[in-house]
């Protein structure tokens, strides 16, 4: 496929996952950066740490991710500042909806996911596309392998049907470490099909305690 | 300082070469109640006297911290200092936002001094005042803008960065110094005095050691007034023994009050050789500083 001469966007590949549990908050992404048919590097994370109980993890055009983190890294600064305590991930979310559809005629080429916990302590995760329309979810996939993982997480989170009223938490009832086996086994499927997943797994737990992270080896091929 | 002829406006000089304008903003530094800044090789510290404004309302705030690793003391008109301290935030994140690294102290202070001096005007002032094109131009304004004032505040900026721990006094002229230790605000000079006497050894002093000179020299300035954790603010940031930066915050009012009540008993004992009170103090404490 040609591209044309002013394309100024490539995709680095890469997938995102985030799972919303009644007191924690998985996301997950692997950590290989492509471009075409090669790797440009196994080892770089799509994960960005915005507030203490708020995290990000986006995949797409890796410039523009950066420059997106790093925005978005320097606002919270200032919120910091300015009102003496963190950016709740709720209002990272509105914020990030705001930065991305800021530039809504030269977007962001960046497929994000917000996972945290929100004011009163429960997971929460948001999901956007590329110019900043968000809902917040129990559960949610970016990326390149977000089509092979999405159908599997509907499948296993018991989401109930949004067409029900009154609408329904669809935070998984889940525990923790149930989660992060799901979160491995789904990015080892996505690996197996997916050309631009694998490599190596970065999970970060957000809960009560504070964030661990983890990382899992997948398939290198 | 009588009044005269030549102090009217910031851009008139006075036949001895003196800015009155520029004078009068250092006095209402003079009138700020008291800050107090000092370090040591690896840490700083900056502490407040807190004076309300009366006995119904709570005291301003004279600490900010700017960035992770700097803060600012100031004394004189606070609303002044509000702004600058929200100036100094801004040129710290767009600093680490272009070159992924924290402002060094001196550079800090630098701009400070530099937006004393210069400030851009916006475009329609520039437009409507001259013909020529003046929008890349930065106009200093005490000389040549009469209707700007300077800012009546003296900021204590204290920071660490890759060479060590720094405080740096900016005042209301654009002038700044870097110190080892100093003092400005009413009755600033007992503190300044009692800062004399000891600032040399401070290079070496631990976090701690730091920390109980700031306070005496709060007490100084108090003048008779008892020393508690409500009527003072003490600030530390440094780089800890193991190489990782301790960020810069106040110090809890807790905590605060165990060292004032330390430093009191420590006062009540029998006078010994300093070096072994020193070492007293240090086993005498709880825990090890873990601020």
């Amino acid at each position: 496929m040609s591209r044309r001469g002013d394309w100024v966007y490539e995709n680095n590949g890469g997938t995102c996952v985030a799972i919303a549990g009644a007191d924690y908050c998985v996301v997950a992404a692997d950590t290989r950066l492509s471009v075409g048919y090669s790797i440009l590097t196994r080892d770089h994370s799509k994960i960005c740490d915005l507030a203490d109980k708020c995290v990000l993890a986006s995949s797409g055009f890796q410039g523009d991710i950066k420059a997106l983190h790093k925005n978005l890294a320097a606002r919270e600064l200032l919120y910091q500042h300015q009102h003496n305590k963190r950016m709740s991930c709720p209002a990272m979310a509105q914020l990030l909806s705001n930065t991305l559809y800021y530039k809504r005629f030269f977007p962001y080429y960046a497929f994000n996911v917000l996972g945290g916990l929100d004011s009163e302590g429960k997971g929460c995760v948001f999901t956007y596309d590329a110019v900043g329309s968000y809902e917040r979810t129990g559960y949610s996939a970016q990326g390149t392998g977000s089509t092979l993982i999405m159908p599997v997480l509907d499948n296993q989170l018991k989401s109930p049907s949004p067409l029900l009223l009154p609408a329904r938490d669809a935070v998984t009832p889940l525990s923790e470490s149930e989660a992060v086996d799901l979160v491995k086994d789904v990015f080892a499927s996505a690996t197996e099909r997916d050309i631009y997943t694998g490599d190596k797994l970065e999970i970060v737990v957000i809960n009560k305690a504070g964030t661990t992270r983890e990382y899992i080896e997948l398939r290198k091929d | 300082m009588f009044r005269n002829q030549y102090d009217t406006d910031v851009t008139t000089w006075s036949p001895q070469g003196r800015l009155f304008q520029v004078e009068y903003a250092m006095e209402a530094v003079k009138q700020g109640s008291a800050c107090v800044g000092l370090r040591s090789s690896t840490h700083a510290v900056l502490a407040a006297a807190n004076k309300p404004a009366s006995e119904l309302s709570s005291y301003q705030r004279k600490v900010f911290r700017v960035a992770e690793h700097a803060g600012v003391a100031l004394a004189g008109l606070t609303a002044d200092g509000r702004v600058l301290s929200r100036f100094l935030r801004n040129e710290c994140i767009n600093h680490s936002f272009v070159y992924e690294a924290p402002l060094p102290i001196s550079r800090l202070a630098l701009r400070l001094a530099d937006k004393a001096q210069l400030r851009t005007l916006p475009k329609y002032a520039l437009v409507c005042v001259k013909n020529f094109r003046l929008r890349e131009l930065l106009i200093p304004v005490c000389t040549q803008r009469s209707w700007k004032r300077p800012y009546g505040v003296g900021l204590l900026v204290a920071g660490l960065d890759e060479t060590g721990a720094h405080l740096y006094y900016n005042c209301p002229s654009g002038n700044y110094f870097e110190y080892q230790a100093f003092a400005i605000g009413s009755r600033s000079q007992a503190a300044k005095t009692f800062l004399e006497r000891r600032f040399e050894g401070y290079n070496d002093y631990t976090p701690e050691q730091l920390i109980k000179d700031a306070l005496s020299a709060i007490k100084e300035t108090l003048q008779g007034e008892k020393l508690t954790s409500a009527n003072c603010t003490v600030a530390i940031v440094g780089r800890k023994d193991d190489g990782t930066i301790e960020p810069f915050q106040m110090i809890d009012a807790t905590r605060i009050q165990e060292i004032i009540d330390s430093m009191e008993a420590a006062e009540e004992a029998p006078p010994v050789e300093p070096s072994s009170m020193q070492e007293e103090e240090r086993t005498s404490d709880a825990a090890p500083m873990d601020i």
